[in-house]
């Protein structure tokens, strides 16, 4: 057989990428089903309390309308509570249950749902549906002093309220060096560009949900639950995903509202979310406040790490993040201490956006590290090297692999981080404050059970199947490569399945977990393939020649992966280094981000071309974090008020900084067969403090409270 | 739709193909393209005219469709996405988009590509900073700027990489 080069390694051009630039990749909801109608969703203009009236005469004349849904007239659900809650879904609480009381639970709560032959007429009629409240007072301001514990099921998920090692407190105390610095982290939107959006249609008793999800086999289950259905009669499709970061992990309130409005109205419905909407319909990541403190000898080894964060969190479920974590892991340091706290408010449930929980704590604990690196008058790179954690100091486990000193040495060399003079303010072009700055990125490795299902037909030619997605990262082509090599047939003679629940199992497409969890499915299925073509009685030269020699048209294997005894033995991580130049021009307020340099130890990168996209839309995802997106929060009426896209700032075009990504040379073996640890995550990781540390090195002003608006430099 | 009594009637010449229906006038031009035409390869992201997904041409000018309504067109040649190319016959700006990676979803990308081929047309591809000033109406979450402006500059030919040295020590 004549192998072809191995397209791992290969900067392939995305396979789905002709169907992405001609507009016929079809999305969740660009599917037609025969009869399909169309939804508006209602929701509540008060952040608390009941529903007394619903008024609906003036929408129900009007002609077109075919449905009225609200809590007066939609099925009760059961919502049975599932016996292992899946990982997106907050341990402790209950979701939101649509449509089964009068009771208000934040504002943008949906109440009611208009269901017509045309979205306009859905729209008009929603407009003329008028409710009355009885309104309760709610707590629509963020009081750390109010944080509380998380619950005991929310601890033993990993985010417990209090963890640590050694003494920190005392070791603090008697440190050569502090910083004890209070940190701001806004709430953030995802706001990919493609809304939320579900199609629901029944056939009897089966379900059909074009949804736009990153896991379409969690949907099926959840919507099982909310509807006490038998699981076999629910399929979920959704061949492309038009980004998500999160905000697509769960099964949220719309998809029961098309379920709900489709079996009222007798036909499919669609439910689309609009801009504003979904800034109440869907997660964000929560507002955060930290205090971090730092205690080191003179020669700069940190003795003590002290950080606590208090979040807000709805008062309905119990949505926590991961944020300490990196106070734990990321340096070495015999003393540690964190306290995390839970502050409920009036709101909807906050959820994962990329790096969730990590990036939050990195920010203020690398903010942390560039003061302490100042007051000790040492270089921000020299500091992490001093404080390089050999092991994983949380589990005391050796990591699987850590190219991490060679993330800060290829980083630091390519962004000529030795022309940086050390004094803030001491750095100028023309009428510009100039200022460099760095971060240590670092985000855990995982990956879950997957199979996968692998066919070659007599033309030559395979396909793969998995109900995996991809929302962007380019899982269609990497694995394609992947099982391209393992079946020895070039890329385009492979062709990858998935967004659909009936397809074999894949795990969430969230937490980079994919390429290493579906990735190894591939490789495992192939080689099931290849066993079964070589015990077949006549030979052949290619696939396509062994399976005519035996008459076959087809021949098909099943494979599956799985985490192993790895987990136990070795912490598996991603690292990477993140190098940032600002411009301040002080008169404006205006920062702007002149380029940046990311390093990273992400195990093999199968496809070059891809990866380094990823790591730019994480720098770009980053930059906005930095110094863009902020929902700003109106305290009277529990609310977003830059519920858009114009007001809430996203990096455009025009904010591209040069990006310059480089893939430190590693192989994570241990991790999996693949060697791969992903990469989305990782690509965000540290970028918000690196530009906070480079608008410090600028101006000499620390800015504590993310994203560094003009209005911050100025004031 | 049908027995509407407010339904007008419009004619549009879409991809070269004219089109005549009834349509609701509060139908934009995204809907009614989206949902009536079924060329869905125009995006919906925003519906306020702030993201740029629903770009389309209108007459040979690149305008947002969900601002217009589809009544307002009457008369005009609209192209979408796919009046530009085929998969098997991509458009030399599709086919930059591939092979500069300048996506990774997807969503926002016909929009992309229709305001990049309208910026050809413009002459604002001058140089990479007037190619993001001038893209800066399309909003692309997954961050792919910076090789959206490679794939327009390979079309439009322009070498112009030039951006303010790297300060030194001796700027400093």
């Amino acid at each position: 057989m004549n192998a072809p080069t191995p397209a791992i390694g290969q900067p392939v051009s995305r396979v789905d990428g002709p169907a992405k630039v001609t507009g016929t990749a079809r999305y969740a909801g660009e599917f037609a089903p025969d009869g399909l109608a169309y939804a508006a969703v209602v929701t509540s203009t008060i952040p608390k309390g009941r529903i007394r009236r619903i008024d609906t005469t003036a929408a129900e004349t009007i002609p077109g309308v075919l449905a009225v849904v609200s809590h007066l007239n939609a099925p009760s659900l059961p919502y049975h509570e599932m016996e292992k809650r899946p990982q997106v879904d907050p341990k402790s609480g209950d979701q939101l249950q649509v449509f089964q009381g009068p009771d208000i639970l934040f504002n943008g709560q949906p109440v009611a749902a208009v269901v017509a032959q045309t979205q306009e007429i859905a729209d008009a009629a929603a407009s003329c549906i008028g409710i009355a409240y009885e309104e309760a007072e709610a707590r629509t301001v963020f009081d750390p002093g109010r944080g509380r514990e998380p619950s005991e099921e929310t601890a033993k998920g990993g985010r417990p309220g209090a963890s640590g090692r050694g003494d920190a407190d005392g070791a603090l105390a008697g440190a050569a060096v502090t910083v004890d610095a209070a940190y701001v982290q806004a709430r953030e939107h995802h706001n990919a560009i493609e809304p939320h959006v579900t199609i629901a249609s029944w056939e009897g008793d089966r379900l059909t949900l074009y949804d736009k999800t990153q896991w379409v086999q969690n949907v099926v289950d959840e919507i099982a639950h909310v509807f006490g259905m038998d699981k076999e009669k629910i399929r979920v499709i959704s061949p492309f995903v038009g980004g998500a970061f999160g905000s697509a992990l769960r099964t949220w309130p719309h998809v029961t509202i098309a379920a709900i409005a489709a079996r009222m109205a007798g036909r499919p419905v669609r439910v689309e979310l609009s801009r504003r909407q979904l800034y109440n319909a869907v997660g964000y990541r929560p507002h955060t406040e930290q205090r971090v403190r730092l205690g080191a000898d003179r020669d700069g080894k940190l003795t003590a790490i002290v950080q606590e964060a208090a979040a807000q969190v709805a008062t309905y479920e119990e949505y926590a993040e991961t944020t300490l974590q990196p106070a734990e892991t990321t340096y070495s340091c015999p003393n540690v201490r964190t306290a995390y706290r839970l502050v409920e408010m009036d709101v909807n449930s906050p959820c994962p956006m990329r790096g969730p929980g990590i990036v939050t704590g990195l920010y203020a604990l690398e903010a942390a590290m560039d003061e302490l690196a100042f007051e000790l008058g040492m270089d921000p790179v020299e500091l992490r090297l001093r404080n390089h954690a050999d092991t994983n100091e949380k589990t005391g486990q050796p990591w699987s692999s850590k190219e991490l000193r060679t993330c800060y040495e290829t980083g630091a060399e390519r962004f000529g981080w030795a022309n940086r003079i050390p004094e803030p303010r001491s750095m100028r072009v023309g009428t510009e404050l100039v200022g460099y700055g760095m971060a240590t990125a670092i985000y855990h490795a995982d990956r879950g059970a997957a199979e996968m299902q692998a066919t070659v037909f007599a033309n030559g030619t395979a396909v793969i199947r998995s109900a995996a997605s991809d929302m962007g990262p380019g899982t269609y082509t990497s694995i394609t490569q992947i099982a391209a090599d393992a079946l020895g047939l070039p890329v385009d003679a492979v062709r990858f399945e998935l967004g659909d629940s009936d397809l074999p199992t894949a795990p969430v497409h969230g937490g980079s977990i994919t390429l290493a969890s579906v990735g190894t499915a591939a490789s495992a299925a192939c080689e099931a393939l290849r066993d079964k073509l070589d015990r077949l009685p006549a030979k052949g030269g290619s696939i396509a020649e062994t399976l005519r020699a035996n008459s076959l048209d087809r021949l098909d294997a099943k494979g599956k992966a799985a985490p192993g005894e790895e987990t136990k033995t070795h912490a598996s991580s991603a690292f990477g280094a993140v190098f940032v130049e600002v411009r301040v021009d002080e008169g404006l307020g205006a920062v702007r981000v002149k380029r940046m340099v990311g390093a990273y130890d992400v195990g093999r990168v199968v496809n070059p071309k891809i990866a380094r996209s990823q790591c730019i839309g994480g720098m770009m995802g980053g930059i906005g974090m930095a110094l863009m997106e902020q929902a700003e929060w109106d305290e009277r009426f529990g609310k977003v008020m830059n519920a858009n896209l114009a007001e809430y700032l996203v990096p455009v075009c025009a904010d591209t900084p040069d990006l310059d990504v480089v893939f430190v040379p590693g192989e994570d073996t241990i991790f999996n067969p693949l060697g791969a640890k992903g990469l989305a995550e990782i690509a965000i990781c540290g970028v918000a403090p690196a530009i906070t540390s480079a608008v410090f090195h600028a101006t000499g002003r620390r800015i504590r409270h993310i994203p560094i608006m003009a209005e911050r430099v100025i004031g | 739709m049908p027995n509407d009594p407010h339904a007008l009637t419009v004619t549009l010449r879409v991809n070269g193909e004219e089109t005549r229906f009834d349509v609701d006038p509060r139908t934009t031009l995204l809907d009614a393209l989206r949902d009536r035409l079924h060329l869905t390869g125009t995006k919906k992201g925003c519906g306020l005219g702030q993201c740029g997904a629903c770009t389309v041409h209108l007459d040979g000018r690149r305008i947002v469709s969900c601002l217009t309504l589809a009544v307002m067109a009457d008369g005009a040649s609209v192209t979408t996405i796919e009046g530009l190319g085929t998969p098997d016959a991509l458009h030399p700006m599709q086919e930059a988009f591939v092979a500069c990676d300048a996506f990774q979803c997807g969503y926002c990308t016909p929009g992309q590509i229709m305001s990049a081929v309208a910026l050809l047309q413009e002459g604002h591809c001058g140089s990479d900073e007037e190619i993001r000033e001038h893209m800066s109406g399309n909003l692309c979450r997954c961050g792919a700027y910076a090789n959206i402006v490679d794939a327009i500059r390979t079309v439009a030919g322009a070498t112009d990489r030039s951006g303010a040295a790297v300060p030194s020590r001796e700027d400093a």
